[in-house]
């Protein structure tokens, strides 16, 4: 595991000039898992803020060889990527050798949780050598802010406006992780990029494993959580002091809490941070307040309770 | 005395929603996608109020079939993309159309191929609305060019698409789409809304969904006890797959014959100047703003230039281009693609020479641009 100095003083492979929003959780996520992978990189991402930010002709911030095909199939993408690099390295026709590359497939939660989703559960079965990472701000925000499966209930969007009689997203968002989790790929994990030294222990284990694994990474957004930019990174670490994200991992099966709060703040710590939530201390919505903290405490439990034992 | 007319500065995307409530829209299917995605949005605030049903599904696929469900279910049922949705959503609009299932689909087109230029105009989808999905496939398409007139088209989309049950397109671009006009909303009851066609079948059991004895059978709604099978299949009378290959070639016939013994009713253009026109310039959606000003200009030049604008530009209207083109020594097609209706402009008139215009950068085609080809033929 490195120190930050060393990580620091790595090769930026996702550099400056790139055109995402001041205070977005992407450019740290992606600094950090690309200076954890230990061997060159390439990259597919699906349409999202990730690849219309950072890829503006004539610039590029990937010093890496990047792809986007569509918005449904970087998981599909990849597949193709890993095959046909595994096929040429067999039969001796790369010209770099035997030399390793690793492949890496990103999508936010829409590209993964929900359009994208077919083609990342066929390259998890199929069993490729990947590393896919969900950068996760709760929303299609590069369209607008419209309501995705992981939108956390509560939460106004374009599409989940808040109004007087239904005040935001009704629904509880997807657990992908767990989804993931249930693939039994050799690791999964649960990060956040507030805590650089987790990040970057998960990137560095997911990228040293032969075979597909998935890094589930919370990613503020300025935009769609109306929020200042500068309070990113605290929004981030709150939202895993609630356990509203907790961080952890499952490793051949066996599954750990990375980090536990000494003391579990209450979910309206979190909400109050955010202007997306603002509605629901306007009025009365404690029955929904505490139906979100219901379902926070019911998986935060669940994750209590499995925490140092095998799962798969 | 009527009250006044509600007029409202909107933009293009709110025209279409609101065109679809006035319609008796209640359903709504649909999936993110620039430049459409304000329809969804207004829609997910606007349809909950009036007691209807907003989904936003997980994917394109998803958004096309849940529409299809809500019709299934009674309900006038839309739902709104541009070009990389309408690719996803292909196989779904094929099925709706085979399985006679009334549906508006909007699609606001964008730059192709791919993801191509999600926030810019063009038209380069004329030729995927009719060809893409596989198949012989029935496909009603309209063309609206102004604020105002998205919201009479999606209207009227709704009407064809229960009058003739089958999947109807509202073809628009992004500058429209986006483009702020006044709209003046007319009075409940001012513009036509057709509603679905009730069956009188009385024993419930004896109902058939795709009634031979009808050119277009009426469709009871899932949950009134009219049981029946719908599938994607090669179907008879009751619905049921069959491999009777008398049955399954007039069905595939009959789809495709409601919509061309029909063309009369369905086809809708506008003519400027057309009756003594030398130059014809046929021209439809944002296109057809700028056709409309250098027709104009060049009549004041003395040349005797003329606008088909088709409002409706599937099935094509062959005939009322006849028509306008009689006198004409060529046909001016501006468009933002590389060629598609131009194509349908020569089928429609051999031996009449024929000019496209075509701009694929993002911009529109301008006045001048086409006053110049105008200009060649003076």
């Amino acid at each position: 595991m490195a120190t930050l100095k060393e990580l620091a003083s790595k090769e930026e492979l996702f550099c400056g000039g790139h055109r995402l929003c001041a205070g977005c959780g992407i450019p740290p996520i992606m600094r950090t898992i690309l200076k954890s992978a230990g061997a060159p990189v390439a990259v597919t991402t699906s349409t999202g803020c990730l690849e219309v930010g950072s890829t503006i002709y004539p610039y590029s911030a990937w010093r890496t060889p990047w792809i986007h095909s569509a918005f449904e199939n970087a998981g599909a993408t990849i597949s193709g990527m890993e095959a046909a690099y595994t096929a040429l390295k067999r039969k001796g026709k790369l010209p770099c050798g035997d030399k390793e590359i690793k492949f890496m497939a990103v999508g936010g939660d829409g590209g993964t949780y929900d359009i994208g989703f077919q083609a990342l559960s066929g390259a998890l079965e199929r069993g490729h050598d990947f590393v896919y990472v969900c950068y996760d701000n709760g929303a299609y925000m590069n369209t607008g802010i419209q309501r995705s499966s992981a939108t956390p209930m509560g939460s106004a969007t374009t599409t989940s406006p808040a109004g007087s009689v239904i005040p935001g997203k009704q629904e509880y968002r997807k657990d992908l992780t767990r989804i993931v989790v249930a693939h039994g790929v050799k690791y999964v994990g649960q990060s956040s990029p507030h805590n650089w030294k987790d990040l970057a222990m998960k990137a560095e284990k997911a990228f040293a494993v032969k075979g597909p694994t998935f890094l589930n990474v919370i990613s503020p957004c300025p935009l769609g959580w109306y929020t200042k930019s500068e309070v990113s990174m605290e929004t981030a670490k709150v939202a895993v002091d609630t356990c509203f994200w907790p961080l952890y991992e499952v490793e051949e099966g066996v599954m750990k809490l990375n980090y536990k709060p000494k003391t579990k703040r209450p979910i309206e710590d979190w909400l109050k941070m955010q202007g997306r939530f603002k509605h629901l201390f306007k009025g009365d919505h404690t029955e929904l307040i505490a139906k979100i903290q219901e379902g926070i405490d019911k998986d935060w439990q669940r994750l209590l309770d499995i925490d140092g034992k095998a799962i798969f | 005395m009527a009250a006044e007319r509600v007029k409202k500065l909107m933009q293009g995307n709110e025209a279409c929603a609101e065109g679809a409530l006035y319609a008796g829209c209640e359903f709504y299917a649909g999936y993110p996608i620039t430049p459409s995605t304000e329809i969804g949005e207004i829609l997910s605030y606007k349809l909950p109020l009036i007691g209807g049903k907003f989904i936003q599904m997980e994917d394109e696929i998803g958004g096309m079939a849940a529409t299809i469900g809500g019709s299934l279910a009674g309900k006038k049922s839309l739902t709104a993309t541009s070009g990389p949705g309408l690719s996803l959503k292909q196989e779904c609009i094929g099925f709706a159309a085979m399985a006679e299932v009334p549906c508006v689909i909007i699609n606001v087109m964008r730059g192709g191929p791919s993801t191509g230029y999600p926030t810019g105009p063009s038209q380069s989808d004329i030729m995927a609305t009719k060809w893409g999905t596989h198949g012989d496939t029935p496909v009603i398409a309209v063309t609206p060019s102004y604020v105002p007139e998205i919201f009479t088209e999606t209207v009227r989309a709704f009407n064809l698409a229960e009058k003739y049950r089958t999947p109807v397109f509202v073809l628009f671009d992004e500058i429209i789409g986006h483009m702020r006009e006044v709209v003046t909303i007319p009075h409940p009851g001012e513009l036509e809304v057709i509603d679905r066609a009730k069956t009188d079948v009385e024993n419930k059991e004896d109902y058939l969904p795709y009634d031979n004895r009808f050119e277009i059978p009426p469709l009871a709604p899932f949950g009134e006890g009219y049981r029946y099978h719908v599938t994607g299949l090669n179907h008879d009378e009751d619905g049921f797959p069959t491999n009777d290959s008398k049955k399954i070639d007039a069905g595939n016939r009959k789809i495709l014959a409601k919509i061309e013994n029909n063309k009369e009713d369905i086809w809708s253009c506008e003519e400027v100047d057309t009756e003594d026109a030398e130059v014809l310039v046929f021209a439809f959606g944002s296109s057809a703003r700028s056709a409309s000003f250098a027709v104009r200009e060049a009549r004041k030049q003395g040349i005797k230039a003329g606008l088909l604008r088709p409002l409706t530009i599937w099935p094509f209207p062959d005939e009322p281009l006849r028509k306008a083109a009689s006198k004409a020594k060529v046909v001016i097609v501006p468009e933002l693609n590389l060629g598609q209706t131009v194509l349908e402009v020569e089928r429609t008139l051999p031996g009449v020479k024929v000019e496209g215009l075509h701009r694929v950068d993002g911009e529109p085609i301008t006045p001048a641009e086409i006053l110049e080809v105008i200009d060649k033929y003076k």
